[in-house]
């Protein structure tokens, strides 16, 4: 029982650090960007290019993936990006789409279509059992540096003067602008920010989801799950909708396998139905 | 003054009177086998293992058979059944190909049925498993294997070897419902338990909870199918949930711990017992050669059973070549596959004459790592297995 709460936990974890770059730009920047798997994506790919071609070891690989993906973030967004800022959100998403598509057949070309396989370091394989629950070190290792991540976030947002700033520039750019905010380059920094996120959300992920070319597809549904339920108003809001989400999957797939799949889904239709704009969105927000 | 349509015209019957002669002649002395594979997408490793397998043929055996020059014509499906069909029914008819090939999967398979039947072209099954495909029309041939035809000797292994208590765990797909249903006919009528099946969803992201209820449900094995790039993810976490070390062992068939990536799963794949009827371990001379021959020709890269499927395959269509002297009507080659049999790579192989399904033998292996490198290590023979789903239907069972 308690095994599959933190099974869970830790799935939820990873599926915030994958999520919470989606929630920046889909929620304070108003961007739908669906090509947000494929930056996740890359950063699997860079730990694995790294790992088993380099040797370099995993913990090196996590902050080279974040930065990495980040720079290719940054690139795309001044280039790319920017343009589509104002544009209506079908362009937005055909767009992104097409990026999803371009990046899987680009990956599939130079990595081949196989599942990645990863090695990680001795001490973060095998469980300990605390008081008859098993605890596996590398879910261990995913919920800590996720709470932690998830910390630093909240208060680099309320408490720092970035964090400010960027809250203004989303909620009025033209008076930003004019208090003297520099908005593009907030933007942009916001920008690699979310994608260096999910770069570090998919090389943490490799070991536990798996990692092939269709990686952006098949976890498109889950970001965008997280996002809605959680609404797109606060980090608290993606975090705990993942972590519900996260808990809600694994213990559905345990308690009734025949269905398991489905939990997820009746969770956000459920939560929607209640709570049309996440859980934890004020009304009226964008 | 032209009209488009008058230059059309112009242009086709050109085309026509340059190409009609020079037909028959063409058809007499090349043989073509259109292969269908997806080459790219999911399932690019199965079409890149089989394309290899067949090609390793033609270069040990050379381009001819009785006086016919055999030419393999390559075709990406990129796994969906439509493009299959389409792909099929171009090669037949634009292309002249003789026999159709190749087939990653069971829907792939399956929608090649109605070209071959009506363009009377034997096709070759050369991957999917699925039992039921040869009775979709009379001219499949199979040179892979079913997975009943695995599935079955591993549950008479497990009880041979003091195994009661069974949890399957499969992909709930056709091929994964095929190996449940038959393992588990086989392993309670032989007086065996099945604590519980679960079945995996395809797209499945994390195998904590469904590992965690087979730990809980605490059986002496579980019985594993997963397609094989999903296996590798399921190994690692088998070992890292501890299922091991509670004494649960880990049974499958041979797609888990398939050939082409089990070197790169490392230590946890160690001690993983499977059924299946290729491994590249395989002792015996034909396979030394074979084997070498592939990795030389494909950049080190192992074959797996896919790939001998190819290879398999290829060898049909030259000894039927041969036995019909040169008489390549679809009809007469299909009678001339039905009860060959041979020494192929994976060891003696027949055709049964009934079913068009391939009899074989299906060996137990045990993960070990030979000198520096995993391998199946095969330890025990169960003889020239037949499909037994359609074994079972003859009998009248």
């Amino acid at each position: 029982m308690l095994t599959i709460l933190f099974d869970g936990v830790a799935y939820g974890m990873l599926l915030f650090v994958l999520a919470c770059g989606l929630t920046i730009t889909l929620g304070l920047m108003n961007f739908i960007n669906l090509a947000h798997g494929a930056f996740a994506m890359a950063g699997g790919y860079i730990t694995v290019v790294l790992m088993n071609r380099y040797g370099v070891s995993f913990y090196w690989c996590l902050p080279i993936a974040f930065l990495v993906v980040a720079a290719i973030g940054l690139v795309l967004e001044r280039t790319l990006y920017s343009r589509l800022y104002s544009a209506p959100h079908l362009d937005q998403v055909l767009f992104s789409v097409g990026l999803v598509f371009m990046s899987i057949a680009a990956v599939d070309y130079f990595m081949g279509g196989q599942q990645q396989l990863i090695h990680l370091p001795r001490e973060l394989s095998g469980r300990w059992e605390v008081f008859g629950v098993g605890i596996g070190k590398y879910r261990l290792f995913i919920i800590v540096i996720c709470a932690l991540l998830a910390v630093a976030l909240q208060l680099a947002l309320t408490k720092t003067r970035f964090g400010s700033q960027l809250r203004a520039a989303v909620d009025d750019g033209r008076v930003a602008r004019g208090l003297g905010i520099n908005v593009p380059v907030v933007f942009a920094l916001t920008f690699a920010f979310g994608s260096g996120l999910a770069g570090l959300g998919g090389a943490l992920g490799a070991e536990i989801l798996g990692l092939d070319p269709n990686f952006p597809l098949k976890f498109m549904i889950y970001f965008l799950i997280v996002v809605t339920v959680g609404g797109t108003s606060s980090i608290t809001g993606p975090f705990l909708a993942a972590l519900l989400l996260g808990i809600a999957d694994v213990a559905g797939k345990y308690y009734v396998p025949q269905i398991g799949a489905f939990v997820i889904y009746a969770v956000m239709v459920l939560v929607l139905i209640l709570r049309p704009h996440g859980l934890f969105s004020r009304e009226g927000t964008r | 003054m032209f009209t488009r349509r008058a230059i059309i015209a112009a242009l086709s019957a050109g085309v026509a009177m340059a190409t009609l002669p020079a037909g028959p002649s063409f058809a007499q002395d090349v043989f073509k086998v259109g292969l269908i594979l997806p080459m790219t997408g999911p399932f690019a490793s199965t079409g890149r293992q089989v394309e290899a397998g067949a090609r390793a043929y033609i270069a040990q055996h050379g381009d001819t058979v009785a006086g016919k020059k055999i030419e393999l014509v390559v075709r990406d499906d990129a796994g969906t059944a439509d493009q299959t069909r389409r792909i099929a029914q171009e090669l037949v008819v634009n292309e002249g190909a003789g026999a159709l090939a190749g087939f990653g999967l069971t829907p792939l398979a399956l929608a090649v049925g109605p070209v071959a039947t009506q363009a009377k072209v034997p096709a070759i099954v050369m991957a999917a498993a699925t039992s039921s495909i040869t009775e979709q029309s009379e001219f499949y041939v199979r040179s892979s294997g079913t997975l009943p035809q695995s599935a079955v000797p591993v549950a008479t292994w497990a009880l041979e070897n003091d195994i009661k208590k069974v949890v399957t765990l499969v992909s709930d797909y056709g091929p994964g419902i095929d190996a449940e249903t038959w393992f588990t006919r086989e392993f309670t009528g032989k007086g065996g338990e099945i604590v519980e099946a679960v079945r995996v969803p395809l797209q499945n992201p994390d195998f904590a909870p469904f590992l965690q209820r087979v730990r809980d449900a605490s059986p002496d094995a579980v019985f594993v199918f997963l397609p094989s790039g999903v296996g590798s993810l399921f190994m690692k976490q088998f070992a890292e949930r501890g299922l091991a070390d509670a004494g649960i062992k880990l049974i499958a068939t041979g797609d888990v711990t398939d050939d082409d990536i089990l070197n790169d799963m490392g230590q946890p794949a160690l001690g993983a017992i499977t059924g299946h009827f290729y491994a590249a371990a395989h002792d015996s001379p034909e396979n030394k050669a074979y084997v070498e021959a592939f990795k030389a020709a494909n950049k080190g890269m192992r074959p797996n059973f896919m790939s001998v499927g190819g290879y398999d395959g290829m060898h049909l269509i030259y000894a039927a070549i041969e036995a019909t002297k040169g008489d390549t009507g679809g009809e007469a080659l299909l009678e001339a596959m039905k009860g060959l049999s041979w020494t192929s790579p994976r060891g003696p192989i027949s055709i049964d004459p009934e079913t068009r399904d391939i009899v074989q033998n299906v060996y137990m292996r045990e993960v070990k790592e030979v000198d520096g490198e995993l391998q199946n290590v095969e330890f025990a023979t169960y003889e020239a297995v037949k499909d037994p789903v359609k074994a079972a239907a003859a009998s009248g069972n």
